[in-house]
């Protein structure tokens, strides 16, 4: 990598360049790069780097922000024997399952048939995306209107259907003991599933991320050599063929990628939630806790609650789990980057 | 052959039939919001696609709601008044205002390490590369406690310099509630100065040499050689940091809670409370906020899309 950037004199001795360069045995050192690097190197210092061991010695003390106590581990042990943390990795968990594989299958196909030489390519990517763009807030409000349990549109779909209407963000039964219900079929508690507010919630961020793993997907297309889908025509290979034989293996560093991105993002899930509670008028994490997640219940510790030990706690606990994730990433494109 | 383009003209349809479908569904939201905020609230209420009456009132109505019913004036004498009184404006203007500031930062800090790194021979230069590139895995989570300790903690340097000239008798002000903590802690980004350390790379050292050789010093090549290059890098950056301050929401909840220092989604936020069960009132209030970034978006839409896939590609 370094070689790079050394002057070509010395990578090319014999060239013309070296005839019409003064000759330099070593590399300068530029001092003044220090003064180059220093701005960046100061904030994310002070905002970055300097939180992490604070942030480490904050989640042992107790009390709020002008009057911590040293505690040890205790805000540890208070987390993890709190009811609330492990539902709240429960629905952590949940949300994952519930957007992450969805937003990934449907970007690929929209992504594939896109790739197809469509006429309006552009137009179509373009309002694909538009959801990603647009504010949580905003696109909540709206989506909270839709599944708004009196006038929504929501309910309206579900009549044409001949399903009775549903209270969706204010609903916090599971979704398979609903599902139960209406085909009388009696589903055991541990098989409740995720609370139908929940399921709302996915929702709105499924039709929100797409956008993102559209684009994504598209560019790992564009990165395929169309020479490779010539040649398998040429041999006969038919459409899905070609799909399973050299798209998708060939795809899957994108693939990978945007599966460690899309679970990084999910296991922080919090502006969804937030806004999606607030346009519901429900308690934050409501309806009965069912969509707290372990940023909202990070954020109450330190918002509703004052407890700033805590929070920092639980951020630590989940940075744990975020780390984990990404070292297999890195891992993983260390690898892979060596091939590409 | 006649057959193979029929079928192929079929696939086609069938393609854009699914696409146009998905699209529809994409974009439904959009409308219906559009729809709504012209609605009355009996006709928002009940079944119909279309407004009965086209209500524009619902607009100035929303406005005046966010304001907790006061109405805007604006006062020819003091014009930036309004500012303090039109609490939608204020929102926007502080949005405006954090993101032109933030994205300033992110675009100066990040062209000056990303030259270093990318051009510049320092000892330890890939040692701290790597410690930039190490914090690109610390959640947002973790550092939010501490830094809303720092904001408590770090003084306003006009309110401090007063205090030490005893100009003011408030004391020394914290970071809660101004601009210096929606702006300071966002202003280099690892993100940018990697984005802009890969394409200063790409510049062809032939260019470097001959700038050097007729003895231009680095900052002058860098002004007026490097960065009139770079103007992709540059609008990728700018655009990504902006539309993440633009959409901000847990930071600015945590560090302000004065109604005048609010940017637009915390503003939007508090009006969802403050609209009740108005839905045609909430639909206007959010139409307003997303006609700005729907129309730069529309503007610059190619930008976005290929900064976010080329910042995908990159990791």
């Amino acid at each position: 990598m370094a070689t790079q950037d050394q002057p070509r004199v010395i990578s090319h001795p014999g060239s013309v360049t070296a005839v019409t360069t003064p000759p330099r045995t070593r590399p300068r050192v530029q001092w003044f790069a220090y003064l180059y690097i220093l701005p960046a190197f100061l904030i994310i210092f002070v905002f970055h780097i300097l939180p992490v061991g604070y942030a480490i010695w904050i989640s042992m003390q107790s009390g709020a922000v002008r009057r911590f106590q040293f505690v040890g581990l205790d805000n540890y042990v208070r987390a993890l024997n709190a009811p609330e943390f492990w539902s709240s990795l429960q629905t952590t968990v949940f949300y994952t399952l519930g957007t992450v594989p969805f937003t990934m299958a449907l970007g690929l196909g929209i992504a594939y048939l896109l790739f197809q030489k469509i006429r309006g390519r552009g137009i179509y990517r373009a309002i694909y995306f538009m959801p990603y763009i647009i504010s949580t807030v905003a696109s909540a409000i709206v989506w909270a209107w839709v599944f708004d349990p009196r006038t929504g549109l929501a309910n309206q779909v579900l009549a044409l259907f001949g399903v009775s209407a549903q209270q969706w963000l204010i609903e916090p039964t599971g979704v398979f003991k609903l599902i139960g219900e209406g085909m009388r079929v009696p589903v055991p508690g541990w098989a409740e599933g995720p609370s139908l507010a929940l399921v709302a919630i996915m929702i709105f961020a499924v039709w929100q991320a797409l956008g993102f793993s559209i684009v994504i997907f598209l560019a790992g297309l564009g990165n395929i050599n169309a020479e490779l889908y010539e040649a398998a025509r040429i041999d006969g290979a038919n459409g899905s063929q070609l799909f399973r034989h050299i798209t998708l293996p060939l795809l899957a560093p994108t693939t990978f990628f945007l599966l460690v991105i899309s679970l990084i993002y999910s296991l922080q899930a919090f502006n969804h939630i937030f806004a999606m509670n607030q346009s519901a008028a429900q308690q934050l994490g409501g309806p009965l806790g069912t969509t707290r997640t372990l940023s909202i219940f990070m954020f109450q510790a330190l918002y509703e609650q004052n407890r700033a030990g805590y929070a920092s706690a639980i951020a630590v606990l989940l940075s744990l789990m975020i780390l984990a994730l990404t070292l297999v990433q890195f891992k993983y494109f260390g690898r892979s980057g060596e091939n590409a | 052959m006649n057959r193979d383009r029929l079928k192929r003209q079929t696939t086609n349809l069938l393609i854009h039939a699914i696409l146009i479908f998905g699209a529809v569904i994409v974009l439904f939201p959009f409308v219906w919001m559009v729809l709504g905020s012209f609605k009355s609230y009996n006709d928002a209420t009940t079944s119909g696609f279309t407004p009965r009456e086209w209500l524009w009132s619902n607009y100035p109505e929303a406005i005046v709601t966010m304001n907790g019913s006061v109405p805007c004036q604006f006062d020819a004498g003091n014009p930036l008044a309004i500012l303090n009184q039109c609490l939608l404006l204020r929102y926007f203007v502080n949005t405006i205002f954090v993101g032109i500031v933030v994205v300033l930062g992110v675009l100066t800090t990040g062209v000056l390490a990303g030259y270093a790194f990318a051009r510049l021979n320092f000892p330890g230069r890939n040692l701290l590369f790597v410690i930039l590139i190490a914090t690109l895995m610390i959640p947002f989570e973790l550092t939010l406690v501490p830094n809303f300790v720092f904001m408590t903690w770090f003084p306003t340097p006009e309110s401090w310099i007063a205090t030490a000239l005893g100009l003011s008798r408030e004391g020394v002000q914290n970071w809660i509630n101004t601009y210096y903590a929606l702006i300071v802690p966002f202003t280099a980004s690892v993100f940018s100065i990697f984005l802009f350390r890969q394409f200063f790379r790409g510049i062809p050292n032939e260019l470097f040499d001959a700038a050097l050789l007729d003895g231009a010093k680095h900052s002058r090549f860098l002004w007026s050689v490097v960065l009139p290059l770079s103007k992709p890098a540059l609008v990728t950056s700018a655009l990504l940091t902006f539309l993440g301050t633009w959409n901000a929401l847990m930071w600015p909840l945590l560090v302000t809670n004065a109604p005048q220092m609010r940017p637009i989604q915390v503003g939007l936020t508090q009006f969802i409370g403050e609209a009740g069960t108005q839905v045609q009132l909430l639909m206007a209030g959010a139409t307003m906020t997303v006609i700005p970034i729907m129309i730069l978006y529309l503007i610059l839409q190619r930008w976005f899309v290929e900064g976010i896939s080329s910042a995908g590609i990159r990791g």
